[in-house]
């Protein structure tokens, strides 16, 4: 065990400057010179860059451009340069730090419902047991429910007051059924968006699980480590890197939900995330200036996010 | 007795997740038995399960009043077409990165991807704008557009992830059978690549099918999907439950189908191949 373990820390020291055996003939033909070959694939790749250069630099530049002018195309239209003016006052408005509040609580609520429970999820389906194929299929169909559909239902079929399910259990202990969207409306969100996201967070997390050596979890098994501390000790660092790419990447999703929060409440009692502030400046009050100002903080903010993950795919590249 | 004790583990980890498991999937459950329901018996208190007469009828209403075969035709277009638009696209480049990677393909694939993470609000009204100066607005072809832009990056990742497993010795051995490039690329990689590009579609056209961010903001009468068809029912007259299953059903069941066979490119596919 001990001479694997070395050895695959040389091969994660030497990756980078040892040429992988699929790419030789490659560099062989750089070489050699077959300038032909490098033209074509430059060409084959060309559609692709070009396309997606053209997607982010048009739009990116005219919402830059737009946020620095005030800009009201039903009220008046284009009424000149302002500067910063729309910075400024997208972050002084009175809708803002609400609105940075509400994406936060719901980010963060999301990420850590569907996290902890992934990871124990995954735990139970990596567990012996009988149909974990039929299992595997219930927990992640939620994913391919598309989410108007899953916010729509949950919002009559389960939340409504009078009729949903919940109002009944509700009742059925006695309670009075709470009216979930107006008194529990972020709560509500929460729970909508961690049910889509959960199948995402423990099938991945699974993934990761099954690639656990099952020999170090019975030499500590033998050695009298009780489950919670191979858990903690063994399986926890394990899925360290998963953890750390399903948060990434769902906080790049999560930042931008939108169509939960467009059927059940509408951006109302404190729903309104920043996504849905921009939204409701550019397409219900058609301020585009102001919006525009907004977008470009959003573009800021995810790519904080990107960042950090990018670095993790990157280093996955040369492994 | 080490043996009884294994199995009445594994039978209580089977009990577990199948409460798990199923505690997860009712609501979906749920929604698939009220479609068969009549409207009185949807809402009916305390609610019945299993035991009420099943009808087809709110399946038949959802298509006459709603024309529900128009939004599924614009769906399965705009899914499909936008998938298979950016697999012809993705193919040529993501051939070239894998079989013949220059210093920097890796910066240009990290690029591809940064811009998926481009949220769609900040460039939502320069996109809109110009799709009303193009005519695109609440067209098909500016939604196959759109979604075909916002998913090509995945795709070119998943089509290199599976071209990199292509080994190089095979190619090597065509050149030297004096193969040209293009018979490269058609009679050998294609035919090798088939699965790849096979899952890369499914997961792909899942994605398609169920974004909800552009399709609701572009598409008015015409061209909504199935997404807007059914955020329609977010302010309904009268009692609805029961059709308002039925037409989520009819929507979500095509894709449930093909998801579940797509489950393990899923997570190389939507991690980027960070996890595999």
């Amino acid at each position: 065990m001990a001479t694997q373990h070395s050895q695959s820390a040389d091969r994660l020291t030497m990756a980078p400057p040892a040429p992988k055996p699929e790419s030789q003939p490659a560099a062989a033909d750089h070489q050699s010179g077959t300038k032909h070959a490098r033209t074509a694939a430059r060409l084959m790749m060309a559609p692709a860059v070009i396309l997606l250069l053209g997607w982010m630099l048009v739009p990116l530049t005219m919402t830059l451009y737009f946020s620095f002018k005030k800009f009201l195309p039903l009220r008046g239209g284009d009424l000149g340069w302002v500067g910063f003016d729309n910075y400024v006052r997208f972050v002084s408005s009175s809708a803002f730090w609400p609105s940075v509040q509400a994406t936060l609580v719901i980010v963060g609520g999301v990420l850590a419902i569907t996290v902890v429970l992934g990871v124990l999820l995954a735990t139970l389906l990596n567990q012996p047991m009988w149909g974990r194929g039929v299992v595997r299929i219930l927990v992640i169909a939620p994913f391919f429910v598309m989410p108007t559909v899953s916010a729509l239902v949950w919002k009559n079929m389960f939340m409504d007051p009078v009729n949903g399910l919940l109002a009944h259990v509700w009742r059925a202990f006695g309670a009075e059924p709470l009216v979930w969207l107006t008194e529990a409306s972020t709560q509500s969100i929460i729970l909508i968006v961690s049910w889509q996201w959960l199948p995402f967070a423990t099938l991945i997390l699974l993934t990761a699980i099954q690639s656990l050596d099952s020999e170090q979890l019975e030499a500590a098994e033998m050695d009298g480590a009780p489950p919670v501390k191979r858990f903690a000790y063994i399986t926890l660092p394990h899925l360290s890197r998963a953890i750390t790419v399903v948060l990434l990447i769902q906080t790049i999703f999560l930042l931008s939900i939108f169509a939960e929060i467009f059927v059940t409440t509408q951006g109302a009692f404190g729903t309104k995330t920043l996504t849905y502030l921009i939204f409701q400046r550019v397409l219900e009050s058609q301020n585009i200036g102001l919006g525009s100002a907004g977008g470009v903080y959003a573009i800021i903010l995810a790519n904080i996010v990107a960042i950090f993950l990018m670095r993790i795919v990157g280093k996955n590249l040369d492994a | 007795m080490a043996r009884a004790i294994t199995s009445q583990r594994k039978a209580l980890n089977t009990a577990l997740a199948w409460g798990v498991g199923l505690l997860i999937f009712f609501p979906i459950l749920w929604t698939i038995l009220t479609s068969f329901k009549t409207e009185a018996q949807a809402i009916s208190d305390p609610p019945v399960f299993l035991f009420f007469d099943w009808t087809l009828e709110n399946y038949s209403v959802v298509q006459q009043r709603s024309d529900y075969g128009r939004f599924l035709w614009n769906s399965i277009i705009i899914a499909g077409g936008s998938t298979i638009l950016g697999i012809i696209i993705a193919v040529p480049a993501a051939w070239s990165m894998a079989f013949v990677p220059s210093k920097r393909t890796k910066d240009i694939l990290l690029w591809m991807l940064s811009t998926k993470m481009l949220p769609a609000v900040g460039v939502l009204y320069p996109i809109y704008l110009i799709f009303i100066k193009l005519g695109l607005l609440d067209t098909k072809t500016g939604l196959v557009i759109v979604l075909m832009l916002i998913n090509l990056p995945i795709i070119v990742w998943m089509l290199y992830t599976y071209f990199k497993e292509i080994p190089g010795e095979i190619l090597e051995a065509a050149r030297m059978d004096g193969a040209t490039l293009r018979e490269e690329v058609l009679y050998i990689l294609t035919p090798m690549a088939i699965p790849g590009i096979a899952s890369t579609l499914l997961l792909n056209v899942i994605l398609a099918w169920n974004e909800a961010f552009w399709t609701l903001n572009l598409t008015a009468a015409k061209a909504a999907p199935l997404t807007a068809f059914i955020a329609s029912y977010s302010s309904p007259e009268g009692l609805f439950y029961a059709k308002l299953s039925a037409a989520s059903t009819m929507a979500i069941a095509p894709i449930l189908i093909l998801g579940w066979f797509s489950q393990k490119q899923l997570v190389s596919g939507l991690t980027f191949g960070a996890v595999k």
